[in-house]
């Protein structure tokens, strides 16, 4: 990138209207306020079910432990055939393959996270290469991490110019940009690191690894949510957010659904612009379902625990 | 099972310290005997142990709204007064319970008017705002009053304006008994740590401790003591509380919470 | 936009009597005249409630002052803990009572139950901490308190504007009688049985309820010593020519017509928010809402689409659903002001605008408004309208928007958004209001004094200076 246009990129992100931690944190604290009940609350968790990106990222993930994920991604209550399939199944590179062999021809997406997740401290052919094995293997959607040190020392085009080469390594992969902003240190800068992201080339924006003490809060993604929304009035191309770490009960789920209804409304309560990365959650939704249908509440026992 | 003629034998109460919102043994293993009990002799490495956790506790219960500290306070009081008996039974007087009660009150009431009564805004000779308000030095070790009054009356002024305290104190049972009090009033843990014991043997580990910011000598009553631990506490420039012999049931005035609050005073430029 | 199945508040928490006398030295009389109260979303009577006629009054105040006698005499921490119960109480009682207020005032529930309810106890609590150490508060060694003051209240935040009367007068050591509004009395007079749970001592708080005339009564009283009023700036301005003479000491606390001013460097979708809960709060009925919007012109078209589109997901309806941002107007004749301020905007030229929003056809209702290419020379920039209205004006510059943020006879609040603190700063100072919010808008705390300038009023209400209107 020229000189210009790294200076136009930095006057544009720091031209962006500031966010007042105080007023944005208790906008987002009201909204959870709201009270979701009986059939909007069975609708609600349905979509969440459907927005859920299935997630695995351990060191101790094997092909057995993939499969059974997939497995649960096709069908989260074997008990129940009403109840939907998840969004995508999220799992690191090497294992893409395994996953592949479960999930193709589903519906269900297959994400990988890459680009030396999650620290995304590796030179930028150890990135690319990462993101086109796992295309390779069969991922249909990539979770690449922007390198946050680039970010906070100013570097604004070393991190644009990344989003732009994974893009394009994804090929016809969807692209979510992990912004960590749980390391990012103020709103300001989760506003413009997702504009950042959003003029790379985004496909979707999302707030965390789920590997940092501080993942996804409500306050972070309504930061982004207006960043989506303002984007796309002026550049009208529709973005995508994606919550992930740290969301693990529907009534958590349920506050989320609330500010995109509140916020960008219609047009992104749907899994293809809104995603929750998580684990734990989707047997949570999986309960609660269960305690509409039958009128009690549910166990952990009798949900699988893949 | 049959019903036994013997009289019931009474469930006997282990005074332990109280540190980090728990109640264990001194690390030491030892323990004195006081009217009959077996009581918790602390040691160094307890009062060390009782810095890291005031000290951890510091942050989060000085950032609390002083609202919020003045509830906590508040419901200390109401379980002292539903305690009344145990004190009682401890040999304080009822008027001293009372009078005890009556001061938790009063510092409940403190914590939002401190900063009102202390601070204010300063008519700088220029375009600038300034404000000085009082805000908590951090963690205190106290040298308690071995009585219920004493006790209370240098412990809820430290913390109420957002300090952490470690009290080291020679009223054993009184101090369990208010520690247990503490434990069920919604006192964060590690706010309020007790350590009984002997202030000779403590007490100097506090005053040297580089973690310890203020050091409240009420409770100490020989004076050459007192003095070394004044020597002691400049190695840091600990702030220093030496209110000697205190007749606890006049009004505290403002010392007390004074003693133990720094003043930050903000400029900042006003013009379009 | 997935809709929110109704998620109503139960009204079962509160029992309401078909009807409730005077409150007077500790007892609840038979009443003998009464008036309804209704619920303004949907019109139906909640309970008949005492007229109080002149002896009635002369009751209540010759009550307060046998009250006095001990209770001024007390130690002040002996009324500090009648005054920390009454705060317990509120809150052990709070779910009820928020019930209550929405069923006479019609605020939306999620206001009543998370601004009203806890200010009201955090009020209590604040005074409560006050009473033993008024030597403390900056007014004399050994202040005195005045005696008995009669309080005449707005329906606006009715318990709220209860707390912020009588809890300063009691820890100070007045005894008070008190007159809730006429559409609004029933709060109150279930703070009536919460002193009684208290144990509060006879005839220290006396309420009475009814409408002008016994406010009048209360006001013009010879033996009060010491008028407060919460209230409209005209029934202020009689209230202050009737105690002239009589060396009561007053303070007032009436309407206002604030700026909300934003500048062009505003956090905007925080702005917006500011806005929104400036004049949209409690339906407008707020003697400090942002009234008046002034925008910098260079960021005005923007900001007008943001607020438009967030005005789009106010949920407008029964004020006793969790989910309901804005509830019903306080009675058929402030409707009528609201309505008539309104058409009088249009028919001078500014240019209406409402969300889409269906409203109940039973009850009190307007939805929310804002007027554009409204000038200083319109009457709905000048009046105060009480309601869900909000007037929208430009300016270039900071002298400009200071100026016009003056220009008017009021003064009790304005609201200031831009992210540079300098600005802010310069810009309070010469704001001519009681309250100056930046970054920030409607914001209450029993510490901070609240009161205005000019015909907004005088006297303030909280903090320590709260303490200086019942002190000698």
């Amino acid at each position: 990138m020229t000189a210009t246009v790294m200076s136009d990129l930095r006057s544009l992100l720091h031209g962006l209207p500031g966010v007042d931690k105080v007023g944005v944190e208790a906008r987002a604290a009201a909204l959870a306020t709201r009270s979701v009940k009986t059939t909007a609350k069975a609708q609600a968790i349905d979509l969440a079910i459907r927005m859920v990106d299935l997630t695995t990222l351990e060191g101790a993930d094997t092909p057995g432990k993939v499969r059974a994920l997939s497995a649960k991604a096709l069908r989260p209550d074997p008990a129940d055939p009403t109840c939907p399939p998840v969004a995508a199944i999220c799992v690191y590179p090497a294992m893409v393959p395994v996953a592949f062999e479960v999930l193709k021809g589903s519906g269900v997406h297959l994400a990988s996270v890459a680009t030396a997740f999650p620290s995304g401290q590796a030179p930028l052919d150890v990135k690319l290469a990462d993101t086109r094995d796992a295309v390779a293997g069969g991922a249909d959607e990539i979770d690449m991490v922007i390198s946050r040190g680039a970010f906070l020392a100013g570097d604004y085009t070393k991190v644009f110019d990344e989003i732009v080469a994974v893009k394009e390594a994804c090929g016809s992969a969807h692209l979510k940009v992990i912004l960590e902003t749980g390391e990012l240190g103020t709103y300001d800068n989760v506003r413009r690191a997702s504009w950042l992201a959003m003029l790379a080339g985004a496909d979707f924006i999302k707030t965390s690894t789920g590997k940092v003490p501080v993942a996804a809060t409500l306050p972070v993604t309504l930061v982004m949510l207006e960043a989506v929304r303002d984007f796309r009035a002026r550049a009208g191309r529709q973005i995508g957010v994606k919550p992930a770490g740290g969301i693990r009960t529907t009534k958590d789920a349920m506050k989320y659904l609330v500010l995109i209804n509140e916020t960008v409304g219609d047009d992104w309560l749907s899994p293809d612009w809104f995603r929750f990365g998580a684990s734990s959650l989707l047997n949570d939704l999986l309960m609660q379902r269960t305690k509409l249908t039958t009128g009690h509440y549910a166990g952990p026992d009798y949900f699988t625990l893949d | 099972m049959p019903k036994s003629s013997a009289p019931r034998l009474s469930v006997r109460k282990t005074f332990k310290l109280y540190i980090g919102g728990a109640f264990p043994r001194s690390e030491s293993g030892r323990t004195y005997l006081v009217d009959g009990d077996n009581v918790a002799l602390a040691s160094r490495k307890d009062a060390r142990d009782a810095v890291v956790a005031a000290r951890k506790a510091q942050p989060k219960w000085a950032g609390a709204t002083a609202y919020n500290r003045g509830q906590v306070v508040y419901r200390i009081a109401e379980m002292v007064e539903s305690r009344r008996a145990e004190f009682k039974a401890l040999g304080t007087a009822g008027d001293e319970v009372n009078a005890a009660v009556d001061r938790l009150v009063w510092y409940a009431g403190w914590s939002d008017k401190i900063a009102q009564v202390a601070g204010n805004a300063n008519p700088v000779a220029g375009p600038f705002f300034n404000l000085s308000s009082p805000e908590p030095t951090g963690v205190v070790g106290v040298i308690a009053p071995p009585t219920l009054l004493g006790l209370v009356s240098v412990v809820a002024p430290a913390v109420v304006t957002g300090n952490t305290v470690v009290v080291v104190t020679g009223g054993p049972q009184v101090a369990v008994t208010l520690a247990e009090v503490l434990a069920t009033s919604d006192v964060p843990g590690g706010v309020v740590n007790i350590l009984t014991g002997h202030a000779a043997e403590i007490a100097p580990w506090l005053a040297s401790h580089d973690d310890v910011n203020g050091l409240d000598l009420t409770g100490v009553d020989d004076p050459t003591l007192a003095v070394e631990l004044e020597q002691a506490a400049a190695g840091t420039l600990k702030r220093v509380r030496r209110a000697g012999r205190t007749d606890f049931t006049n009004d505290p005035g403002l010392a007390p919470m004074t003693a133990f609050l720094e003043t930050k005073t903000v400029w900042h430029p006003k013009g379009f | 936009m997935f809709e929110y199945a109704p998620a109503p508040e139960s009204r079962s928490v509160v029992q309401i009597a078909p009807s409730y006398g005077l409150f007077i030295d500790g007892l609840f009389e038979e009443a003998k005249s009464t008036f309804k109260t209704v619920n303004p979303a949907d019109e139906e009577v909640l309970a008949e409630v005492a007229l109080a006629g002149p002896e009635d009054v002369d009751r209540a105040v010759a009550a307060a002052r046998r009250a006095f006698e001990t209770w001024s005499a007390l130690p002040g921490s002996e009324r500090a803990k009648y005054l920390f119960r009454i705060a317990r109480i509120i809150q052990e009682r709070s779910r009820e009572l928020a019930v209550l207020e929405s069923l006479d005032n019609g605020k939306p529930i999620k206001e009543s139950r998370d601004v009203d309810l806890p200010l009201v106890a955090a009020h209590f609590f604040y005074y409560a901490g006050w009473a033993d150490k008024l030597a403390y508060a900056g007014f004399g060694s050994d202040p005195k308190p005045l005696g008995v003051a009669g309080q005449v209240i707005p329906w606006n935040f009715p318990l709220l504007m209860l707390a912020w009367k009588i809890a300063p007068a009691l820890a100070a050591g007045n005894t008070v009688v008190l007159k809730p509004a006429e559409t609004t009395p029933l709060s109150a007079l279930f703070f009536a049985d919460v002193c009684r749970q208290a144990g509060l001592p006879p005839g220290v708080v006396n309420i009475v309820t009814g409408a002008g005339d016994t406010g009048r009564y209360l006001v013009e009283h010879p033996d009060v010593d010491k008028v407060a009023f919460t209230g409209s700036t005209e029934v202020g301005r009689q209230i202050a020519r009737s105690v002239a003479g009589t060396g009561k000491r007053l303070t007032l606390e009436l309407g206002g017509k604030a700026a909300n001013i934003v500048f062009d460097d505003a956090p905007i979708d925080q702005a917006v928010e500011g806005i929104v809960n400036g004049i949209f709060f409690n339906q407008g009925h707020v003697c400090c809402a942002g009234s008046r919007l002034l925008v910098q012109e260079s960021i005005a078209e923007e900001l007008l689409d943001s607020l438009k589109r967030r005005m789009a997901t106010l949920r407008v309806g029964d004020p006793l659903d969790k989910n309901t941002d804005v509830g019903a107007i306080n009675s058929a004749a402030q409707l009528a002001r609201i309505t008539e301020l309104s058409e009088i905007g249009s028919s001078e030229g500014a240019e209406r605008w409402s969300p889409e929003c269906s409203l109940p056809d039973r009850g009190f209702w307007f939805a929310p408004t804002i007027f554009t290419g409204v000038t200083q020379a319109h009457r709905i920039a000048r009046e105060e309208i009480f309601g869900p209205v909000l007037s929208v004006l430009t300016f270039r510059t900071p002298d400009e928007a200071i100026e016009k943020a003056n220009n008017t006879p009021y003064g009790l609040s304005a609201g200031i958004w831009s992210e540079k603190g300098s600005r802010i700063l310069a810009v309070a100072d010469k704001l001519r209001a009681g309250v100056v919010w930046a970054n920030t808008f409607n914001k209450f705390d029993p510490t901070s004094p609240f009161g205005g300038y000019k015909e907004s009023g005088y006297g303030r209400e909280g903090g320590r200076h709260g303490l200086e209107a019942y002190l000698a």
